[in-house]
C-alpha cells in the first residue's frame, strides 16, 4: 500500500546519521554531564559540542546562550513564564499575537490568572502581525513581546526583525517561537534582536525529548524547574544527552542542506496547491500564497461543505498522513486558535486539512495525494446535507471570490 | 494482515468507511435535520413509514466527523423495521452500545443521532396527526 507522510510539522523521522550518532550515548557513554569523572566529562563535552552546533546555526553570539529543555513546549514555557517572573518588579504586561502556539498562549493565560496582563495583537486574514500594532500595544508596564516566526498552522512568516527592532527601541525583552521554523527558515538571532528564541529538533529530523531555548546574555530569566545547577541554573534536571547530541547534529545538517531542501519543497508545495485547487471545487488556501511569505513545508486548506476529521480519516485509510485544525479533531472540541484568529468562517474552519511536506516527499506522491484527496472530498460531499443544500441553491459558498 | 491504527474501534470504522443507508428518500414520510455546521455536525435522517406504522426504510446524510457519520449509519440500522413507538425509544446509548463504544468526547455525536431520529418521527407525526393520537394512546397504555 502507498504511504505518504504529510505531517512533518507534527514530527519528522530521525535522520539515519543522527540516529547513529545518538546510539553510543545510551549504554556506552552514559555519564551524567554534571559528574566530574571521565564518563561525566565526556557527556559534558558532547553537551557543549551540541550547544556549538545550535549556536552556529542560529548565529548566536556564543554557545553559552543555548539552553536545553525537554521539548519545544518547555522552552516556550520557560521563555514566557521565566521572563514574567524575572521582570515582574518592572511591570506585568505581556504582548503576544492572537495566533500563537498553545504553549505560548496558555503560558500567558496562566500568568494572567496570577495577576499579569496581556495584549493580544490581532493578525490579519492571512495571519500576518502588523509590527505597528505591537508598537501601539506597548505600555510602561510591558516586559515581554512574544511572537512566532512561522505560524504552526498556516505557515505565515512574520516580520520578526521589524518587531525585534521595536522591542529594542523600547528595551523590552523579545521572545521568538521558532519551533516550526528552525531547520527550514534562516535564523539569525542577532538580526532579529531576539532576546529569547525556541527550537524543536524533532521538527527537523532530530529526536524528540529535547528542546532548545536561545537566551541572550542580557535577557533576564527565572528558572521554572528547580533543582540542580544544570544549564547555568536556568533549567534543572539531568540532560538528555542522546537527544541533545542527535538534535545538534540534526540542526547542523538541516542548516547545511537548508537551501537544497527548501528549493525542492517550494516546488512540491506549489505543485500540491496547484493540483488541489484545479481538481477540487470550493477549496481555499488559508494563509499566504506559496512564496517567500509562507513556510515552504506548509499547505493549509479548507474544503467547503465537509468536515475535517472525516477527510483526515479517509486520508489515513488511503495511506496519507495529514493533520486538521477542525474542532472535531482536537480533544477540547475547539478549532485551532490560528483559524479563529484569521477570522476564517467557522464552517471552513471545520473543513480544515493541514499538509506539511518533508524533504523526502516526491512528485509522484503529490500526484497520488491530489487524486486521492479529490476522491475523498467528493465522497464526503455525497454524504453531506450541506453539499445538498448548496446544490439546490439553499445556501451559498462562503469562500471569498467563489460563485454564489 | 498488518496491524491497523485507527482512532475508533472496528465497528465505528466500518460504519464510517462503509456507511449503511447513506442518502435521501425521495418520498420520505418524515425528515429530521439537527445540528449546525458551527458546532461541527449536521445530521439529516429521512424515514419511510408504512401504513401499519413500521419504519420500512431509513436514510441519512451527515456533515461531521467519523463518529457522527458512524452514529447516523448505526441509528438508521437500529430504527429500520421498528414501529414508531419502538423507534422513539431508541436512545443515544443504544447507538453507542451498538457501535461498541465511542470516545467520551464523541458521545455528543450519538446524542445528535438520537435527536435526528426523533426529529424525523416528529415530522412524520406532524404530517399525520391521526397517528399522533395512536402513538400517544399506546404511550399512555404503556
Amino acid at each position: 500500500m502507498i504511504k505518504v507522510y504529510l505531517d512533518h510539522q507534527s514530527s519528522t523521522p530521525v535522520l539515519p546519521q543522527v540516529y547513529e550518532a545518538m546510539l553510543p550515548w545510551f549504554s556506552e557513554y552514559y555519564g551524567n554531564a554534571s559528574a566530574l569523572h571521565e564518563q561525566g566529562l565526556r557527556a559534558k563535552a558532547a553537551l557543549n559540542q551540541s550547544r556549538k552546533q545550535f549556536s552556529e546555526a542560529i548565529h548566536s553570539p556564543d554557545p553559552e546562550s543555548i539552553l536545553f529543555t525537554s521539548c519545544g513546549t518547555e522552552a516556550n514555557n520557560l521563555a514566557v513564564k521565566g521572563t514574567a517572573y524575572a521582570l515582574q518588579h518592572k511591570g506585568k504586561h505581556i504582548i503576544l499575537s492572537t495566533a500563537e502556539h498553545p504553549s505560548v498562549e496558555n503560558s500567558v493565560a496562566f500568568l494572567e490568572r496570577q495577576g499579569f496582563t496581556a495584549t493580544r495583537v490581532s493578525v490579519d486574514s492571512q495571519g500576518f502581525i502588523n509590527p505597528e500594532d505591537i508598537r501601539a500595544a506597548i505600555t510602561p508596564e510591558t516586559i515581554l513581546i512574544a511572537t512566532h516566526y512561522a505560524n504552526h498552522d498556516i505557515g505565515t512568516i512574520q516580520p520578526v526583525a521589524q518587531i525585534g527592532e521595536i522591542a529594542r527601541e523600547h528595551k523590552i525583552q523579545f521572545f521568538v517561537d521558532a519551533a516550526f521554523s528552525a531547520g527550514w527558515l534562516p535564523i539569525n538571532v542577532q538580526e532579529m534582536n531576539a532576546s529569547l528564541l525556541s527550537l524543536s529538533p524533532h521538527r527537523f529530523y532530530g529526536p524528540k525529548g529535547v528542546g532548545v531555548l536561545y537566551k541572550n546574555r542580557k535577557a533576564r530569566l527565572s528558572s521554572i524547574i528547580h533543582g540542580g545547577i544544570q544549564e547555568n541554573n536556568f533549567r534543572s534536571g539531568t540532560e538528555n544527552i542522546p537527544a541533545i547530541v542527535g538534535g545538534g547534529l540534526a540542526m547542523q545538517i538541516a542548516e547545511n542542506e537548508r537551501e537544497t531542501r527548501v528549493s525542492r519543497l517550494r516546488v512540491l508545495q506549489e505543485k500540491l496547491w496547484k493540483g488541489l485547487s484545479e481538481q477540487i471545487s470550493y477549496i481555499c488556501l488559508n494563509g499566504p500564497l506559496p512564496g517567500e511569505n509562507r513556510h515552504p513545508a506548509n499547505l493549509n486548506v479548507s474544503t467547503e461543505f465537509i468536515e475535517g476529521e472525516g477527510q483526515l480519516l479517509l486520508c489515513n485509510a488511503a495511506g496519507i498522513a495529514v493533520a486538521s485544525g477542525s474542532s472535531c479533531v482536537s480533544k477540547n472540541l475547539k478549532s485551532s486558535l490560528t483559524l479563529t484568529a484569521i477570522g476564517l468562517d467557522i464552517t471552513l474552519a471545520q473543513g480544515n486539512i493541514i499538509f506539511t511536506l518533508g524533504k523526502d516527499n516526491t512528485f509522484e506522491q503529490i500526484d497520488y495525494v491530489v487524486s486521492s484527496f479529490a476522491k475523498i472530498v467528493e465522497r464526503l460531499r455525497q454524504m453531506s446535507p450541506m453539499w445538498d443544500a448548496f446544490q439546490k441553491g439553499n445556501i451559498s459558498s462562503v469562500i471569498p471570490g467563489n460563485p454564489k | 494482515m498488518a496491524e491497523e491504527y485507527n482512532p475508533y474501534n472496528p465497528i465505528v470504522m466500518d460504519h464510517f468507511l462503509n456507511p449503511r443507508n447513506m442518502g435521501d428518500l425521495e418520498d420520505a414520510d418524515g425528515i429530521g435535520e439537527v445540528g449546525a455546521a458551527a458546532c461541527g455536525d449536521i445530521m439529516k435522517i429521512s424515514l419511510k413509514i408504512s401504513d401499519d406504522g413500521k419504519i420500512s426504510d431509513a436514510r441519512f446524510k451527515t456533515f461531521g466527523c467519523g463518529s457522527a457519520i458512524a452514529s447516523s449509519s448505526m441509528a438508521t440500522e437500529l430504527v429500520k423495521g421498528k414501529t414508531i413507538e419502538e423507534a422513539l425509544k431508541v436512545t443515544n446509548k443504544n447507538v453507542v452500545d451498538a457501535l461498541g463504544g465511542l470516545p467520551p468526547v464523541k458521545i455528543h455525536c450519538s446524542v445528535l443521532a438520537e435527536e435526528a431520529i426523533k426529529a424525523a418521527l416528529d415530522d412524520y407525526i406532524k404530517r399525520h396527526p391521526e397517528k399522533a393520537a395512536l402513538v400517544a394512546e399506546k404511550k399512555h397504555k404503556a
